[in-house]
């Protein structure tokens, strides 16, 4: 690069800086539709849940406006009721724990399936293809309460899975799988697979497959082709579906709900209660704020690796 | 080049599509390539030139027949077990590796030291001159500086055989001129053994120490430059490579010259190069150059009468009908032409250059 860039700056004429203004301005003018949406819609109500998270809690639910850092607080700890000591949240530390750990094993639950998906559509022949895509998006067009309850009537004890292992004697018990992480984790895999195949097949189908050959022809194995050649090229695509998969993994709400039962709680769950049975709207403010942040560090992440791919080495 | 034989395609045939609905790419196609020999298969396009090329490679297995390397049977080696490498049409470097990470690739694959793959990297980069561009990836380079990278990246693991589809197709006609001459220097300077695909008549005359001529799944002719030149064997290499006349006629006589007489009753004489073929109704090649325009009285002459004249500068192409109707274009120079005498409409009399007709098989 460094020897193609060679300065070329020089002093802009009057005209040239004139010119310049009126653009920017132009510009401004142009997106102010945009921008006033973007504020109303989505920076007014996050500056809102913001500042009620440094409220105090009203008696039966909202805020009352006496500022404190209280919320914050009580995320990671809680003060004893008879002596006062301060301790760590153990059940909001297991909870968070959980949703990472639920999230990540959904993101390489999702790409364990998702890339021989991608692969196999991406190599079918151009009509085929269409269909195939057109399957996998299929599932979008139900409502995500119906699929959920779809994979609740799969996975409970008198349900598809059960039922046909008992009808074979395999188990004589049901086995619980409802009600469980396990539960929780094939429901989520199930709902967001669609997100990992589509950036995956976005980046397979962009891919050069005589890039294979060319590898084979240069003593690469079945095993080092994968590794230097494919893997590194539709990385971006790995990348990108990760993230699709692990952002609404980490704010899943539904599927917990339905197939964790009450006590598996996700985040999401977590946070609405704080604005349910839980009347702490302080509380549920900042764990909203935090896994906003959870997910902006997550999307930096993202982009500064799709940056990498894409120029250096 | 020596006479011993560094691959060897026997018999084979390769069938594309499914059962009723077959493509014979190869048709019990055989031939030997030499070791250090720099050999052109030559063909229109869709004569399977790259199918014979991915067999040897190994990206394809034959439907019948063998490829042998050093006398070894390879057919069913996958292509990384082959000491052969292929610069591809497309060049297909790695995107996201740099030049020199490119051409290293293969010895890396191989499992050699990095100390030996960046001397060898060093040494092929300089080797295509592109020592400069070793940290830039294959997008930041222009199609004639991609083409030497593949050609470095292929070098590189020394492999015995170097296959070459269509590598030039790409470049403009400069850059191409002199990528044919920095090819046939390093297939001098390596000893490589290059298997070269084109469909430009031209590149394979001057590059090539053979060519095998190909057409719709066969080998038609396998030679030298000058005796597929001189000598075509049939009537799909004579028009092929240059231009050619065909001529109906009927031949008689033996040995390696026949009469050949044409309907209107005037006859020539022509070669035949199968003394075997039996005398009947034959084609007779010319290439325009040994096409001679004379006087209409000229004894032993066809007469002919001129349609068209088109200049080239230096030479003239005189387009000229028998009696009998057929074509028949003559090269000559254009100062034979003594002050216009030849002009559309004039009655001429055509001769051969000794040796030039040249009987062909169909
Ligand atoms: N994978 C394939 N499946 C089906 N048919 C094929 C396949 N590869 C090649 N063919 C057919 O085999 C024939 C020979 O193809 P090939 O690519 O060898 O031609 P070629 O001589 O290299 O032509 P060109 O000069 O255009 O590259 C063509 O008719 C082609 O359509
Ligand atoms: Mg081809």
């Amino acid at each position: 690069m460094t020897d193609t860039s060679t300065t070329n700056a020089r002093q802009l004429s009057d005209l040239e800086v004139r010119a310049e203004k009126e653009r920017v301005k132009r510009n401004w003018l142009l997106s102010m539709p945009a921008m006033i949406l973007l504020l109303l819609g989505a920076s007014g109500p996050l500056l809102i849940v913001l500042v009620y998270s440094f409220m105090t809690p009203g008696d039966y639910s909202g805020v009352i406006w006496t500022p404190t850092v209280k919320a914050w607080f009580q995320i990671f700890f809680t003060v004893d009721i008879f002596d006062d000591t301060v301790r760590l949240a153990d059940a909001h530390l297991t909870i968070f724990g959980r949703s990472l750990r639920l999230s990540l094993l959904t993101t390489l639950l999702t790409l364990i399936f998702g890339l021989p998906t991608a692969y196999f559509i991406a190599t079918r022949p151009g009509r085929q293809r269409t269909l195939w895509l057109f399957l996998i998006t299929i599932p979008f067009w139900t409502n995500l309460l119906i699929r959920t309850f779809a994979i609740l009537e799969v996975i409970r004890n008198e349900g598809l899975i059960n039922n046909f292992l008992r009808w074979l004697g395999v188990i004589d018990e049901p086995i619980q799988i409802l009600y469980t992480d396990t539960a929780v984790l094939i429901g989520m895999a199930y709902v967001y697979l669609p997100l990992m195949v589509l950036p995956l097949y976005a980046a397979i189908d962009r891919f050069d497959f005589r890039l294979v050959e060319a590898g084979y022809d240069l003593y690469a194995n079945r095993w080092q082709v994968l590794r230097r050649v494919i893997l590194p090229i539709v990385k971006p695509g790995i990348i990108a579906g990760s993230i699709l998969v692990f952002v609404p993994s980490l704010g899943a709400y539904v599927t917990p709900r339905v197939l964790g039962g009450g006590k598996n709680m996700m985040i999401g769950n977590f946070i609405e209660l704080q604005f349910g049975q839980g009347r702490n709207w302080p509380l549920g403010s900042s764990l909203s704020i935090l896994l906003l942040l959870v997910v902006a560090v997550a999307l930096l992440f993202y982009v500064r690796a799709a940056n990498r791919g894409g120029s250096d080495e | 080049m020596s006479d011993e034989v560094a691959v060897r395609a026997e018999g084979v045939s390769k069938v594309f599509g499914s059962p009723g609905n077959e493509l014979r790419a190869l048709d019990d196609v055989t031939v030997d390539i030499r070791r250090n020999e720099f050999f052109t298969l030559l063909g229109p396009s869709g004569c399977g030139k790259t199918t014979l090329l991915r067999l040897i490679a190994g990206f394809e297995t034959p439907s019948a027949g063998a490829i042998m390397l050093d006398g070894k049977d390879i057919t069913v080696d996958p292509p990384f077990k082959r000491p052969i490498n292929t610069v591809f049409q497309s060049y297909a470097l790695f995107p996201h590796l740099t030049v020199g990470q490119n051409v290293g690739f293969g010895l890396e694959m191989m499992g050699r030291s990095n100390s030996e793959i960046d001397d060898t990297v060093e040494k092929m980069l300089a080797l295509v001159q592109m020592e400069a561009m070793r940290n830039r990836l294959p997008t930041q380079l222009s199609g004639g500086q991609q083409q030497r990278v593949a050609l470095a990246r292929a070098l590189a693991p020394q492999p015995s055989v170097l296959l070459l589809d269509e590598p030039l197709s790409a470049l403009d006609l400069k850059l191409r001129k002199q990528m044919q001459i920095e090819l046939k220097r390093m297939q001098m300077e390596t000893g490589i053994t290059f298997i070269f695909v084109t469909h430009d008549q031209e590149e394979a005359l001057t590059m090539s120490d053979r060519i095998g001529v190909m057409s719709a799944g066969n080998i038609l002719q396998i030679g030298s430059p000058r005796e597929i030149y001189n000598s075509p064997q049939n009537r799909f290499v004579a028009s092929f490579i240059g231009e050619s006349n065909f001529l109906e006629g009927t031949a008689s006589g033996t040995g390696a010259k026949r009469r050949v007489a044409l309907a209107d009753g005037h006859s020539f004489e022509a070669l035949v190069a199968d003394e075997s073929v039996s005398d009947g109704k034959v084609t007779v090649a010319v290439r325009p150059e040994f096409v001679q325009v004379v006087a209409a009285d000229t004894a032993d002459a066809l007469p002919a009468t001129v349609t068209n004249i088109v200049y080239f500068g230096t030479d003239m192409h005189c387009y000229m009908s028998l009696n009998s109707g057929t074509e028949v274009v003559a090269r000559v120079s254009a100062d034979a032409d003594r002050g216009g005498a030849l002009e559309t409409g004039a009655k001429v009399g055509i001769t051969f250059a000794p040796d030039g007709p040249r009987i062909v098989g169909d």
